[in-house]
């Protein structure tokens, strides 16, 4: 009987081997077998009692081979069982070899989805098996890897789907067709706060990271909460890539088993380093590759901790976290955008009129130091989103999430085909830009890049000037520089 | 005693440092006699050039006249930077104000510690964080001279995050303090430093100030040796603004643009040529010229997308005709 282990996003070939002989009953399973998979024995005892089988009374052995991998987890219960109904001639082990197999098993005998069935499907494609044992609910999702998923609810199914009893059950297959984006909120419900909008666009269009920074309540978090409704469903090739990881995780629900928008992910600012880059005995996938091809949203930037941030810098430079652990080691894409927010100061009165900022010089030095000028640089946004004051003229009506995809949509197929270029006026601008402000060499690159994007939002070729102009208003403010 | 005041001064200073006091002449008594007898001047001199430390004795031609003119100028100053000591005798102003000022305050000490400076005036401040410090980077900005008078051995950075600005302070001006290499910083000493602050200087101008603050006191002894002082008056419901409003209430002159500064040195601000402006900049300067607006205010006030509003606020910041503190955007200081 094959299956699959998961070593990070890889899945690698384990065979279950089952051997009855006679002796005291016993039910042994070895191949470095971590707990949840050695309770499976439990699992699968009452599974096949359940399905009315027959439990052999004899001395069972069951091998996970190669026996130097590391397994874990409870995918293995499905072909232990069948392993075992082979070996004591249930079914017929021919007709186990042709099958690859991944479950769960409830004591009652169904059969449970558990996380990572696509990556595990997808290392029984590349060797050459065609069909795979699966529960039901994992049906369409071991069918993107292209192999012929058969689902079963109950072990008592597939014994006798295996004896040749039953056909297999049909299943949903998931299509690759762009779904509506209307699961996103929309930014109609964001009054006022046109540039920081006009940020977000940008930001859509260009891929940019964004840091929106203002007092509490102006709605940076309702803002940033909306970028991914801005962005382009995934491609085929990116939907499989995202599920993959999110598969993994066991974060796919049985209604959407292919993840077709770019993912948002928030985790809560006491994350911890692993919980963000990825971790955990055995090196699982963290927020930053979970939030592969989508956004991550980093709510109150300075509360999280110190090494959590540091540690994003590898991912956004270069796409990818390598997690090296006790137990196990794994590359992890995490190419995401990154989107934080944060307060001007540790009391948040900074930016509204009415409040005044009753913060130390060394609080607000602790509270700057909290991020790194590495981190702050990453950023090619930065927008400070103030409260509005009293008396303001009121804002109209927003624009919907629609009509900025639209834009964002066209300007994403004009740098896909074309890099425009900084006219002579534009190249003098950021010259000048670079000797006055004076920008690093790293945050004229920030500018350029913005200035493309706004060239490309507005549907020209090449980089004017106003476009040089507009990317030098959204560089830190005061507030974070050191003082 | 030994040979000739230069010693005498040096000892003194060593001696105050060694004694953790405060000493501006010489005590006339037996452990300060008994210090002199012991101390070993080349040695000590030696130290000061290792760590790049000059000593500019009181009784040096080149000390400051306006300094020493005070009623108890220190024995001398010891020097960190590579600006000549005689630019500590040209016209000067001292900036000072509170540490935890407000945007306003940051905003006007940097304009005018830049219009300052740019004006040929040397700007002496503290140090500090806060006022002292924006005045010391707006002066560098403007492509002047500053100098940053010390509560503490000169070798010491104080604050500590002030490090790199001390060094571009020491680039072309300088850092000074009366007290000897190794003193450390201490809340007596600052009211000292402030005498200097103000000795320094023919003109002080207090930014922003609490009641009972360190820049009042600043202000005090610089009305005491009859400088001028100019309060840069603030909202009355402010509490930044309350010894700066108490110094206007007492009579000082009210700073309300840099050029009433530099009337009393008898300057008057350089013309300067008015930049190529694109009309929605034309058109904002105009709107902010009626009073600080955010970003978004813009947007609906002149009817110009986001993007534009945006591309407006870049170019006015590159010819520095605009500031920007927690969102809110402000005409720069001009004439």
């Amino acid at each position: 009987m094959l299956t699959h282990a998961l070593v990070g996003l890889d899945a690698r070939r384990v065979e279950v081997e089952a051997h009855v002989e006679l002796g005291n009953p016993a039910f042994t399973i070895v191949g470095l077998a971590d707990r949840a998979c050695q309770e499976a024995k439990h699992r699968v005892r009452s599974g096949i009692a359940s399905a009315e089988l027959f439990f052999p009374s004899r001395h069972i052995t069951v091998n996970l081979a190669p026996a130097d991998l590391r397994k874990e987890g409870s995918g293995f219960d499905l072909p232990i069982a069948l392993a075992v109904l082979g070996a004591s001639h249930q079914v017929a082990p021919e007709r186990l070899a042709a099958h690859t197999a991944f479950g769960e098993l409830a004591l009652d005998g169904r059969v449970r989805p558990v996380g990572g069935v696509l990556a595990a499907a997808e290392g029984a494609r590349r060797e050459g098996m065609e069909r795979m044992l699966c529960a039901a609910e994992s049906a369409p999702e071991a069918a993107l890897a292209g192999i012929e998923p058969v689902p079963v609810e109950h072990l008592g199914e597939a014994a006798a789907y295996l004896r040749g009893e039953a056909e297999p059950a049909p299943y949903e297959p998931c299509a690759f067709v762009a779904s509506e984006r209307a699961a996103h909120p929309d930014l109609a419900d964001v009054r006022g706060q046109e540039r920081a909008r006009r940020a977000l666009e940008l930001a859509a269009a260009g891929g940019h990271n964004l840091l929106l920074a203002g007092p509490p309540g102006t709605g940076k978090t309702m803002l940033a909460r909306r970028l991914p409704g801005l962005l382009p469903p995934l491609g085929p090739d990116e939907a499989l890539e995202v599920t993959r990881i999110h598969s993994v995780a066991g974060l796919l629900s049985p209604e959407r088993p292919l993840v077709r928008d770019p993912p948002l992910r928030a985790p809560h600012h006491s994350a911890s380093m692993a919980a963000i880059v990825g971790g955990g005995r055995s090196a699982h996938p963290g927020e930053v590759s979970l939030a592969h091809r989508g956004v991550l949203l980093l709510d109150e930037l300075p509360e999280f901790m110190r090494p959590a941030l540091e540690a994003l810098r590898q991912p956004l430079e270069d796409g990818v976290v390598s997690v090296a652990r006790a137990e196990g080691r794994a590359v992890y894409p995490a190419r995401f955008q990154l989107i934080g927010t944060m307060n001007l100061c540790p009391c948040g009165a900074r930016g509204d009129p009415a409040v005044e900022c009753s913060c130390s010089p060394q609080r607000l030095a602790s509270f700057r130091d909290k991020l790194s000028r590495a981190l702050l640089d990453r950023f090619d946004l930065v927008v400070t989103v103030p409260r509005p004051r009293a008396g303001e003229l009121a804002a109209g009506p927003s624009e919907a999430s629609a009509a900025v995809a639209e834009r964002v949509d066209a300007a994403r197929e004009l740098l896909a085909v074309h890099t425009p270029r900084r006219t002579v006026e534009a190249d003098q601008l950021l010259s000048r830009a670079v000797e006055r402000l004076p920008l690093s060499g790293r945050g004229r690159a920030r500018v350029a890049r913005v200035a493309r994007t706004a060239a490309a939002l507005a549907g020209v070729e090449d980089v004017r000037p106003e476009h040089v102009a507009e990317s030098l208003a959204y560089r830190s403010p005061r507030e974070l520089e050191p003082m | 005693m030994r040979d000739g005041a230069v010693t005498d001064e040096l000892a003194l200073a060593a001696f105050a440092a060694d004694t953790g006091t405060h000493l501006v002449v010489e005590p006339k008594d037996a452990r300060f006699a008994r210090f002199c007898r012991r101390f070993d001047e080349a040695a000590f001199r030696k130290r000061l050039d290792e760590a790049g430390v000059r000593w500019l004795p009181r009784s040096d031609p080149a000390f400051p006249g306006a300094l020493r003119s005070i009623f108890d100028p220190p024995a001398g100053l010891f020097l960190r930077g590579r600006g000549a000591p005689e630019l500590l005798d040209r016209p000067a102003v001292a900036i000072v104000g509170a540490r935890a000022c407000s945007p306003y305050g940051r905003h006007v000490a940097r304009a005018f510690g830049r219009e300052l400076a740019a004006a040929g005036l040397v700007v002496v401040s503290g140090m500090a964080r806060g006022v002292d410090g924006e005045a010391h980077r707006g002066a560098l900005e403007g492509g002047g001279v500053t100098v940053a008078v010390l509560g503490c051995g000169v070798d010491r950075n104080y604050p500590a995050g002030h490090a790199e600005l001390a060094r571009r302070i020491g680039a072309d001006g300088l850092v000074v303090s009366e007290y000897a290499p190794g003193v450390e910083p201490a809340p007596w000493r600052f009211p000292a430093r402030n005498r200097i602050v103000a000795g320094l200087a023919q003109a002080t101008v207090v930014v922003e100030a609490r009641e009972k603050s360190g820049a009042l006191i600043t202000a005090d002894l610089a009305l005491e040796e009859g400088r001028e002082v100019f309060a840069v008056p603030g909202e009355i419901t402010s509490a930044l603004s309350a010894g700066t409003n108490a110094l206007l209430r007492l009579g000082a002159t009210a700073a309300t643009s840099v050029a009433d500064v530099l009337e009393s040195f008898g300057l008057e601000i350089g013309d300067r040529q008015a930049p190529d402006l694109s009309p929605p900049a034309e058109a904002m300067l105009a709107r902010l010229a009626d009073g600080p607006a955010s970003a978004d205010e813009l947007v609906r006030g002149l009817g110009l997308e986001a993007g534009a509003v945006a591309a407006a606020l870049g170019e006015l910041d590159l010819h520095e005709l605009l500031t920007e503190t927690s969102g809110i955007y402000r005409a720069a200081t001009r004439r």
